[in-house]
C-alpha cells in the first residue's frame, strides 16, 4: 500500500546536522579561527565584503567558514545580514586622491607624481607552487617606505584633465540625489550612480567575462589602465547639527580608472573617455573588469551603437548579481511536480494525437 | 535625504502620543487599511491608538505613522499646515519630508475634506508607473451619517455602501473623473472615529442617496 | 527569539525591519488598488535564496500579525521541504500559530497551487512568484514589456497562444497560464497549473503575489474578475483526470502522479494533502486507500 511521504521536518533537521559535521570535518584538525581567515585568506574576505556590500572583515570571515569556503554562499550570508541593519546616513564621497596607497600603478605613463608603487601584488610572481608555505616557514618582514618619502599621488584622470583631453568627472544633473539600489527598485535605463553600485556588487566572474568580451571585439573600447590604486581612504559623515564632517574611520578599497580612446560622436568630441571601477578591499581583477563594463555600458550616453552584450544595460545589470542568479538557478531543484504533471499530461495527449494521425496516414497510404 | 523643518522645534510634546507598541500597532493599522482597500466601503475597526496634536485626528495619525517615513513626501492640507505642533509631531514620529507641491506627495493628509483642492492636483502616476500616485488620507467625522454612496468594483461582491462625511466638493463627479484616468489616479483612505474605510481608484460609485 | 544566543544579532518581529515593512505595505496597497499591475518594490535579501519564495516571504512578513494563523504549502502539500522550512521560519521569527488546515488559516503562503477548499473572506493567499511578467518570454526586456502594459498592447500574447493552436491543435501552456484581471492587466498567476485559474476568479479571499528576485508585488482583490486568455473557437479548458484520487476518491481535484515501481505502475493522488487528509478523516476512501479507522 502506498503511504505519502512525510517527515520533511526531520529530514531537514538531520541534513543540517550532517552539514555541520561536514563543515567541521576531521575533529583532530584544529578548527579554523576567524582571525586566521581574516589574516591569511584576506582576498577571499575582500570579495565577500565587496559583493556582500558590507565592510566587516570578521563577519565576512565568519560567513566564509559557515559557507565551507563557498564564496557565493558566504556573500549571500553577508547580504542577508546586511539587509537587517538600520541606516544611520550616507557618508560623503570618499576622496581616493587622498588615499594612503599601498599599491598604485599606471599603464599610461612611465613615471608620474607619486610614482609607480607595486605593493602586495601577484604580478611578476612566478606561478610555481611554493612548498615552504605548506610547512609554515617563517616569513621575513617587508621593507617599508619612510612616511617622509611619500609624496602626493594625484589621480591620472586629473593629470590628463589639465590638458582637456579627457572627459571630466561627469557632473550629475542639478538636484540629483544619489540613488541606493538596496533601497529603491531598479528601473531601466539606470543612472550611472546606481549602475556603478550594481556593478560594484556584481559577480566577479560575470563581469570578468563581459570585460574580456569587450577586449575581444564585442564592443571594443581601446582601454588603457590610467591607474589602479589600492589603499585606505577616510570615511566622513555629515551630521546635521555639526558644521564639519565627522570621521568614521578608514576602509581599504581598490580603484581603477580605465582610459579609453574615443573618436568622438554626435554627442561628444574626440577625447579620452573613462570607465570606473571601485570595490571594497583588494581586488584588482574585479575593479578592472568593472571599469571595462562601466565604459561599455556608457555607449548610449556617448552616442555609440549598441552591438554587444557588455553594452546592454538591462542584460548586464539584470544578470550580474550572483545571489539572485544562484538562487534562481538552484531553485530548479525544488519540487516542480505539479507543473511537471501538467506538462506530462499535455505531452501524452499530443503524442497520442500524433500517433493516431500517423497511424491514420499509414493506413491511408497502404490503402492507396 | 529628509529635510527638516526649521520651525519644528522639537519638545517633549512632539515625542509623546505615538504608538505604544510601534511594531504591533503599525501592523494592526496596516491590516485594517489593507482590508479596507481590498473591500471598499467596509469599515475596519482600528486597534491602535495615537494622541496627536489637534486638529490631526488619532485615526488619521495612526494611519500616517503606519505608512509614512522618510521615503514618502507628505502633503498637509491648510488646516493641518497651520499647526506647527502637527508638523513637528509628524516630523518626529515619521521623519516624512514635506511635499513641496501636492503633485510631489506620496501621501496627503487632509483634516478638512470639504475644503480640499481637486484630486487632479495630486500625483496621478504615469501610464507606465500608475503606482506613483498620491494616496489621500481624509479625516472624516463619520463613515455612516453622510449621503449613502453605493459602490461597485473589485473587492465588492455585487454592491456595497457607506456614507462618509464630510466629503470633498463635487465628490461624485471628481471620483468619476478619477476612475476615468485608470490605471492612473488617486486612492482614498477615510479615517473616522469608528474606523477606516477606503476607495481604491477601481471603485465605481453607482449612486449617491441623500 | 529569547532562545537565541545573546551575542547573535537579534531580529525584528517577522524578521524585516519596520522601514522595509512599510515600503512593502505601501506596495501592497497600490497593488490592491491597481489589480494585476506589477508594483516595483525594493526587495530585500532574505535569509533564504532568491527563487525559493523570498517574494512571498516578504509579503507574508509584512502583513502577518500575532493573531494570524499561517499555512504554507508547496505543490499543494504542507510537508514538502521548502514549505516546512518557510513555516519554521515564521514560527521562529514571528512566533505565530501555524496550521495545515486550509479552513483554519488566515494567511496561506503557496508555491504552485491554490487549495481545493474554496477560500473565504477572512483569508489572504500569498503566492510565491518566480517570473511575474507574463510577457517576459515574448519580450525579455522590462523597458518593452512595461510599455506594452501601459498601452494595453497584448496582441503578442494572443499571437503566441494562437501559434500553439496552429501548430499543436492546443494551447500548449499548461501552467502559469496568463489571465486578464478586471478587463485591464494581463497577469501571470505564478506557475500554478491552469487547473487552478478558475479559482482566482471572484474569490472571496485577497490574493497577493510576491516576486522577490524580480522585485514586484501584485494583487487581486476579493471578488475581482479574472479571465484566462482564450479564443472563441478554442475556449479555455482545465486539465481533467481520468480517475479520482486513489486515496480519498476525490474528483475534480488536481492529482499528482506517483510512480510505484519501474514497470509502469503508477497511481494518482490529491496534490492538496490537507484536502485529501480531511476527506479521508471524513471516511472517504479511494481505490487504493484504506479506512482511516483501520490504521
Amino acid at each position: 500500500m502506498y503511504v505519502a511521504v512525510k517527515g520533511g521536518e526531520a529530514a531537514i533537521r538531520n541534513a543540517h546536522r550532517l552539514l555541520a559535521d561536514r563543515r567541521r570535518g576531521d575533529r583532530s584538525v584544529p578548527a579554523l579561527r576567524l582571525d586566521q581567515i581574516v589574516e591569511q585568506l584576506g582576498l577571499g574576505v575582500d570579495r565577500v565584503m565587496s559583493e556582500g556590500s558590507l565592510y566587516d572583515r570578521e563577519l565576512a570571515a565568519l560567513a566564509i567558514v559557515q559557507a565551507r569556503g563557498d564564496l557565493i554562499e558566504a556573500i549571500f550570508l553577508v547580504r542577508a545580514y546586511r539587509t537587517t541593519l538600520p541606516r544611520f546616513g550616507y557618508t560623503r564621497p570618499i576622496d581616493t586622491a587622498a588615499m594612503l596607497a599601498e599599491r598604485r600603478v599606471s599603464a599610461t605613463y612611465k613615471d608620474l607624481p607619486g610614482g609607480q608603487v607595486l605593493g602586495p601584488t601577484f604580478d611578476y610572481t612566478h606561478r610555481l607552487l611554493d612548498p615552504e608555505l605548506a610547512t609554515g616557514a617563517e616569513v621575513a618582514q617587508p621593507d617599508r617606505r619612510e612616511d617622509a618619502d611619500a609624496e602626493p599621488m594625484p589621480r591620472v584622470s586629473d593629470i590628463l584633465g589639465h590638458e582637456g583631453l579627457i572627459e571630466a568627472d561627469g557632473p550629475l544633473p542639478a538636484g540629483h540625489v544619489t540613488g541606493d539600489i538596496t533601497r529603491e527598485p531598479m528601473e531601466f535605463p539606470m543612472d550611472r550612480d546606481t549602475r556603478l553600485q550594481a556593478l560594484s556588487r556584481g559577480d566577479e566572474g560575470f563581469l570578468l567575462a563581459l570585460a574580456y568580451s569587450t577586449q575581444r571585439g564585442y564592443a571594443r573600447s581601446h582601454p588603457f589602465v590610467g591607474e589602479v590604486r589600492i589603499g585606505e581612504v577616510e570615511l566622513e559623515l555629515d551630521v546635521p547639527e555639526l558644521d564639519f564632517p565627522v570621521t568614521l574611520g578608514r576602509i581599504r578599497v581598490t580603484e581603477c580608472q580605465m582610459v579609453n580612446q574615443f573618436k568622438g560622436s554626435a554627442k561628444a568630441p574626440p577625447q579620452f573617455t573613462r570607465g570606473y571601477g571601485l570595490v571594497f578591499g583588494q581586488s584588482e581583477r574585479k575593479a578592472m573588469a568593472m571599469s571595462l563594463c562601466d565604459r561599455a555600458l556608457r555607449a548610449s550616453e556617448l552616442g555609440e551603437d549598441i552591438t554587444a552584450a557588455a553594452q546592454d544595460e538591462e542584460f548586464v545589470i539584470s544578470h550580474s548579481d550572483n545571489v539572485q542568479a544562484t538562487g534562481f538557478v538552484e531553485h530548479l531543484k525544488l519540487p516542480h511536480y505539479v507543473d511537471f504533471q501538467a506538462e506530462l499530461d499535455l505531452v501524452r495527449r499530443m503524442r497520442a494525437e500524433h500517433e493516431a494521425k500517423s497511424a491514420d496516414e499509414t493506413h491511408r497510404e497502404a490503402a492507396e | 535625504m529628509p529635510r527638516t523643518d526649521s520651525s519644528a522645534v522639537q519638545t517633549a510634546d512632539h515625542i509623546t502620543g505615538g504608538f505604544a507598541k510601534p511594531v504591533f500597532d503599525a501592523q494592526a493599522i496596516f491590516r485594517a487599511v489593507m482590508d479596507a482597500m481590498a473591500r471598499p466601503g467596509t469599515i475596519q475597526p482600528t486597534k491602535a491608538e495615537t494622541q496627536p496634536p489637534r486638529p490631526l485626528s488619532p485615526v488619521a495619525a495612526a494611519i500616517t505613522l503606519a505608512l509614512c517615513d522618510n521615503d514618502t513626501p507628505l502633503w498637509l492640507d491648510p488646516a493641518l499646515r497651520q499647526s506647527a505642533a502637527v508638523a513637528s509631531w509628524l516630523g518626529f514620529h515619521t521623519g516624512a519630508p514635506s511635499a513641496d507641491t501636492p503633485a510631489d506627495a506620496h501621501f496627503a493628509l487632509v483634516a478638512d475634506p470639504a475644503g480640499l483642492i481637486a484630486f487632479e492636483n495630486f500625483a496621478q502616476g504615469t501610464q507606465e508607473y500608475p503606482d506613483r500616485s498620491t494616496t489621500l488620507i481624509l479625516q472624516v467625522t463619520s463613515l455612516s451619517s453622510g449621503a449613502q454612496l453605493v459602490l461597485e468594483g473589485p473587492g465588492i461582491d455585487g454592491r456595497a455602501a457607506f456614507a462618509p462625511t464630510p466629503l470633498p466638493r463635487h465628490f461624485v463627479e471628481q471620483w468619476k473623473q478619477n476612475r476615468a484616468r485608470f490605471p492612473r489616479g488617486v486612492d482614498l483612505i477615510f479615517a473616522a472615529p469608528e474606523g477606516i474605510a477606503c476607495l481604491p481608484r477601481t471603485t465605481r460609485i453607482r449612486a449617491m442617496e441623500g | 527569539m529569547s532562545t537565541q544566543d545573546q551575542n547573535i544579532a537579534t531580529y525584528n518581529f517577522a524578521y524585516l525591519d519596520e522601514q522595509t515593512k512599510r515600503m512593502i505595505r505601501r506596495a501592497i496597497l497600490k497593488g490592491i488598488a491597481i489589480p494585476g499591475y506589477q508594483v516595483p518594490f525594493a526587495s530585500r535579501e532574505m535569509p533564504m535564496p532568491y527563487g525559493w519564495g523570498t517574494g512571498g516571504v516578504q509579503v507574508t512578513a509584512s502583513i502577518i500579525g500575532p493573531d494570524d494563523v499561517l499555512k504554507v504549502i508547496d505543490q499543494g502539500a504542507d510537508d514538502t521541504t521548502n514549505a516546512v522550512s518557510i513555516r519554521n521560519f515564521f514560527r521562529k521569527v514571528a512566533d505565530v500559530e501555524t496550521t495545515t488546515e486550509t479552513a483554519k488559516a488566515t494567511i496561506i503562503q503557496t508555491r504552485h497551487r491554490i487549495p481545493e477548499l474554496p477560500l473565504t473572506e477572512g483569508q489572504t493567499l500569498v503566492y510565491q512568484v518566480p517570473i511575474p511578467e507574463p510577457l517576459r518570454f515574448l519580450a525579455p526586456r522590462e523597458t518593452e514589456t512595461r510599455k506594452m502594459h501601459a498601452l494595453e498592447e497584448y496582441g503578442l500574447m494572443h499571437v503566441k497562444l494562437y501559434e500553439d493552436i496552429a501548430r499543436h491543435g492546443h494551447i500548449a501552456t499548461t501552467y502559469a497560464y496568463p489571465v486578464k484581471v478586471e478587463g485591464r492587466y494581463v497577469m501571470d498567476p505564478s506557475p500554478t497549473p491552469k487547473f487552478d485559474n478558475p479559482k482566482m476568479h471572484m474569490s472571496p479571499a485577497l490574493q497577493l503575489f510576491g516576486a522577490g528576485r524580480e522585485k514586484r508585488i501584485y494583487a487581486i482583490p476579493p471578488f475581482t474578475d479574472v479571465v484566462s486568455l482564450d479564443f472563441e473557437d478554442h475556449p479555455f479548458e482545465v486539465q481533467k483526470f481520468d480517475k479520482p484520487c486513489a486515496l480519498c476518491g476525490a474528483e475534480q481535484v488536481y492529482l499528482d502522479e506517483v510512480v510505484l515501481d519501474d514497470r509502469g505502475g503508477r497511481m494518482f493522488v490529491c496534490s492538496d494533502t490537507d484536502h485529501c487528509e480531511t476527506r479521508r478523516a471524513e471516511g472517504h476512501v479511494g481505490e487504493l486507500g484504506v479506512k482511516e479507522a483501520a490504521e
